[in-house]
């Protein structure tokens, strides 16, 4: 198989799994089957065929069609975006095992919908990953929002179908809104919408021109959640655990910010955001919403809620180190794609982990539930550690980076930011820890036997808790495998 | 000898595109039986499809074909001229002829006494005989003949509707049409008056040289109004959403996609092949007047079809805001926005006529079209709501859909001219689209019928393949653009006289 046949089935790979699916849909042990071999064998292809290809400097291109003169459905990969490719694809796996245990666990309905919209919302990810313009980027950024949505109105409650407005609303709002406008201009401006090292705009758009299309793609990738449009976010936490977790904390997000970091490299191109300083104001957006989401957040009592909007505040680390423009902060922005979506998922799979095992949602209701779900709560400090950013957690490298590309580019207000943010990010995250190994059970002491709420709470079912320890564990992992993602992303520059 | 016979046969293949169906219109009344009378129809339908397909062939081929009726020679006699544009039309035409008639019978059961169908297809007929003649007519004062055909026919066909309230909206429909007829007439007898010909090639060589006086203006104007009224563009659209609501569903999708297309494309030929777009835009600045009101009608239209509860009335106002934009792309005057407009009436068709086709089977099912009725239907009928939702997106402009493509070179239009605003504006109202489609797929998969509902099965094959044909050609058309596209840009640039 040529690398480049392995690009497109790739992209393809996840839809092949649906009419499996589709077909075992009364056989639920089939069907899950079927999801897990579909995903293990798209990371296999990802990782063994096109990840060697690309580290030896390849850049495996597969042109599909020309919709428009000029304007391609095709894909490229390059390092980014095979980095993204690499994390989606593995932690499907790692997801699905999870929402075997979590589905189930919570006897959650129309569970072949669900794995369906899953696959389609993955194929749609790794086409963001590999496409090679804007224009077939955005046409898997629409696909991710229309899949997903069917996973956010899950439940089909009231509140599901509001949220599943306020998610729509935004997301293809903003893209029809703003982000297609920016694709058109930026045919017309450069003649292409293709990704290429050094950007395509150079000398095309200029002057405060330059600040507006910015401005555009920024806001216009309401996944990359830079406030004021990241309302979707919070809202999206009404869909079952694995897509809050998968989802909206790894592949929706995580497309979003790979979109305005491909954006400001490809497109852009870091020389001409640094010379002209066009990008300066974004990084005063991203300080705002990393610091204003990081406040929130330690306001919200509802553990989903208060992940939300942790994921909202470490989107905009990613977006900041792109709008720093050195290459400094765009490889730590980099980084934090796949160092992030590590620790969020994991502390995900515990929030859900605890509601399966204890039915339990908020923080405060937590107390002492860390001694009778020790792995869980264990998984969860390994994943707080690494979205913090300490040592030794995966999440320290891209933070270290990250706090380097503010030194290269001489903005050591948003040093302060990121500094501030982790201490936030203490603040916000360490409480639940401390609640869980702590604090007394409510009813501990109290001679409360038979009625009392916590005494019947153990660890969910085998595979809620395999798949948050993993990935806690796959955070230490990373702190020493950095370099591979480092040596894997320098090649983007 | 046969063969020479044949290839001197194929030379009357335009005149047959009004011939057939105005011949089988009286076959229909003669069978007298409601099966015969589809067959015939059917058969004609498609010969008139496959036809069409031939004669774009052929301009694609050799260039513009001229047919001189009864062999007297253009400019003294009548002429069928087919180039790059109509032939595109046409193609449009008889190709949503073909497939809403294949759809129709199940559909007309419910709609239609069994008794009334032969003359129902007799109408169909005639009006598709009209519609084919205004496209392929090279004769100025032929459109106004081959326009009444069409509507008075489509007035009958809207009064086949099964409330009383299509009889009013008939009445309503017929008024308003005459009027807009009688301006046409009007029009045209004024620009006869200035170059005393009646034929359009002819007439554009003598406007050139006669320059824009008073007459030509008000010529202009007439014709601006007639079709105006014709084609439903804002604030004349008054007739559309109950013609469209309480006519038959398949007499909604056949006039959706057609009758108001045929129009717009009368209105071009007039701006741009007779006028001519120096003389409309240049010094008549025809824009002024259509692109406040193709604006006005995108966000009209989209805004009212937010609140419609009768889904079926939500799509009629859908498309007096899609034909704001096909106006739009006619108003910019320059490649892009005219290939835009051109392109938007080739998808539109396809789109509008997949969504009105849904609605001939969730009536056929549930009964109605009301928004209540669509409660379930996700998983009752899921090909019907499928096709739905894909119609839908493409009403919102997803990419990999027709609708993209079309909001695509609008788009580029307007920037290219620079009037950014007016792009900023043609994307808003793409997300008024996305309200409204979502409402309706919101309660189709995420609202519970009532218990008391009846069982509802999925529609019946009859309709269901015709409109996921139209629902898959609108994804085809989106991602193969070359027919569409390639046309459309082709006939923008012929119809601006910009050389290939």
């Amino acid at each position: 198989m040529s690398v480049e046949t392995a690009v497109g089935l790739a992209v393809v790979w996840p839809l092949l799994g649906i009419p499996l699916i589709a077909l075992f849909r009364r056989w639920p042990n089939l069907r899950e089957t079927a999801t897990l071999v579909t995903a293990t064998s798209l990371f296999v292809v990802v990782v063994k065929v096109i990840l060697p290809a690309v580290t030896a400097g390849g850049r495996p291109r597969l042109d599909i069609v020309e919709v428009l003169p000029g304007l391609q459905l095709a894909f490229e990969v390059e390092p980014l975006g095979m980095l993204f490719a690499t994390v989606a694809s593995g932690l499907w796996i790692v997801t699905t095992l999870y929402s075997i245990g979590y589905m189930r666990g919570h006897h959650e309905e129309n569970q072949t919908r669900f794995y369906i919209c899953f696959a389609l919302a993955i194929s749609g990810a790794v086409g963001v990953a590999f496409a090679a313009n804007v224009f077939t980027l955005f046409v898997f950024y629409e696909a991710i929002t229309l899949s997903t949505y069917p996973l956010v109105t899950h439940h089909g409650t009231e509140e599901a179908k509001r949220a599943g407005r306020v998610y729509l609303g935004i997301l293809m709002g903003t893209s029809i809104g703003l982000l297609l406008f920016a694709l058109v201009w930026t045919y017309l401006a450069a003649g292409t919408t293709e990704f290429r090292p050094g950007g395509i705009l150079a000398g095309r758009v200029e002057g405060w021109r330059l600040f507006v299309l910015l401005a555009l793609y920024a806001f216009g990738t309401a996944k990359a959640a830079l406030m004021p449009f990241h309302r979707w976010l919070p809202a999206a936490m009404v869909a079952p655990t694995p897509v809050s977790a998968l989802l909206h904390a790894v592949a929706v997000v995580k497309a979003g910010v790979f979109t305005v970091l491909k954006v400001l490299v490809y497109v852009f191109g870091i020389d001409l955001l640094a010379s002209t300083d066009a990008s300066r104001w974004l990084t005063w957006v991203a300080a705002f919403t990393i610091l204003a989401a990081s406040i929130v957040a330690l306001t919200k009592d509802n553990l989903k809620a208060r992940l939300a909007y942790s994921t909202v505040s470490q989107l905009s680390y990613i977006v900041l180190g792109g709008a720093l423009a050195t290459s400094a902060g765009v490889l730590g922005g980099g980084m934090h794609i796949a160092m992030h979506a590590m620790g969020k998922i994991t502390l995900f799979f515990c929030a859900g982990a605890i509601l399966v095992g204890a039915h339990k949602t908020e923080i405060s209701q937590m107390d002492g539930l860390g001694r009778r779900m020790p792995f869980t709560f264990g998984a969860f400090l390994l994943g707080s550690l690494s979205v913090i950013g300490l040592p030794p957690m995966g999440g320290s490298w891209s933070k270290w980076y990250l706090l380097l590309g503010t030194v290269e580019a001489g903005q050591l207000t948003m040093m302060v930011v990121l500094m501030a943010s982790s201490l936030l990010s203490i603040a916000y995250l360490m409480p639940v820890v401390a609640r869980g190994f702590f604090r007394p059970s409510p009813d501990d002491g109290q001679g409360n036997p038979g009625g009392g709420s916590s005494l019947g709470i153990h660890e969910a079912p085998l595979l809620c808790v395999i798949p948050p320890v993993l990935t806690g564990l796959g955070c230490v992992v990373l702190f020493f495998f950095a370099d591979d993602v480092w040596n894997l992303l320098v090649g983007m520059l | 000898m046969i063969l020479e016979h044949l290839a001197r046969m194929s030379d009357d293949l335009p005149a047959l595109q009004i011939v057939a169906p105005l011949l089988a219109a009286t076959i229909c009344l003669i069978v007298r039986r409601a099966r015969a009378a589809w067959a015939v129809a059917m058969v004609v339908a498609w010969g008139s499809f496959v036809n069409a397909g031939v004669l774009l062939h052929r301009v694609l081929a050799n260039g513009t074909i001229s047919y001189a009726e009864g062999g007297w020679r253009p400019p003294w006699g009548i002429e069928l001229r087919i180039d790059l544009l109509n032939a595109l039309v046409l193609l449009v035409v008889t190709g949503i002829c073909a497939i809403v008639l294949t759809a129709s019978p199940r559909s007309l059961d419910q709609e239609v006494r069994r008794e009334n169908h032969h003359k129902f297809y007799a109408l169909y007929l005639l009006c598709m005989t009209g519609l084919a003649g205004m496209t392929i007519t090279g004769d100025a004062f032929n459109i106004f003949v081959f326009l009444e055909i069409s509507s008075l026919s489509s007035y009958a066909l809207i009064a086949q509707g099964t409330t009383r309230r299509a009889l009013t909206s008939s009445i309503q429909y017929l008024v308003m049409g005459t009027i807009g007829g009688t301006f046409i007439l009007l029009g045209i007898g004024m620009i006869y008056m200035v170059t005393g010909t009646l034929n359009i090639a002819d007439m554009a060589v003598q406007l050139a040289t006669v320059g824009p006086n008073r007459t030509v203006l008000v010529a202009l104007a007439c014709i601006g109004v007639g079709t105006g009224i014709k084609l439903a563009i804002f604030p004349l659209h008054i007739w559309l959403p109950n013609a469209y609501t309480y006519a038959p569903a398949i007499v909604t999708a056949f006039l959706a996609a057609t009758a108001t297309k045929v129009a717009y494309y009368v209105l071009v030929r007039f701006v741009y092949s007779i006028f001519g777009a120096p003389l409309a835009f240049g010094e008549l600045r025809l824009d002024v007047v259509l692109m406040p009101l193709a604006i006005a009608a995108m966000f009209a239209g989209s805004f009212v079809a937010i609140f419609q509860d009768d889904i079926k009335r939500m799509l009629a106002y859908s498309s007096v805001a899609q034909i704001g934009y096909m106006v739009l792309g006619l108003s910019l005057a320059s490649v892009s926005g005219l290939t835009g407009g051109l392109v938007h009436l080739f998808n539109h068709a396809i789109m509008k006529c997949g969504l009105f086709l849904v609605m001939a089977a969730v009536l056929l099912r549930a009964g109605s079209t009301r928004l209540e009725a669509f409660a379930g239907l996700g998983r009752r009928m899921p090909l019907t709501m499928a096709a739905f939702v894909v119609g839908g997106l493409s009403l919102i402009g997803v990419p990999l859909t027709v609708g993209f493509v079309s909001k695509w070179y609008l788009v580029m239009g307007a920037l290219e001219a620079g009037l950014w605003p007016v792009a900023v504006l043609i994307l808003l109202s793409s997300l008024l689209a996305l309200i409204y489609v979502w409402r309706v797929v919101e309660v189709a998969y995420f609202r519970q019928a009532p218990d008391a509902t009846p069982e509802i099965r999925e529609a019946p094959a009859s309709l269901l393949v015709p409109t996921w044909v139209l629902v898959g050609a609108t994804v085809f058309f989106g991602v193969f653009t070359s027919l569409s596209v390639g046309l459309a840009s082709a006939a923008a640039r012929m119809l601006l006289r910009i050389d290939l």
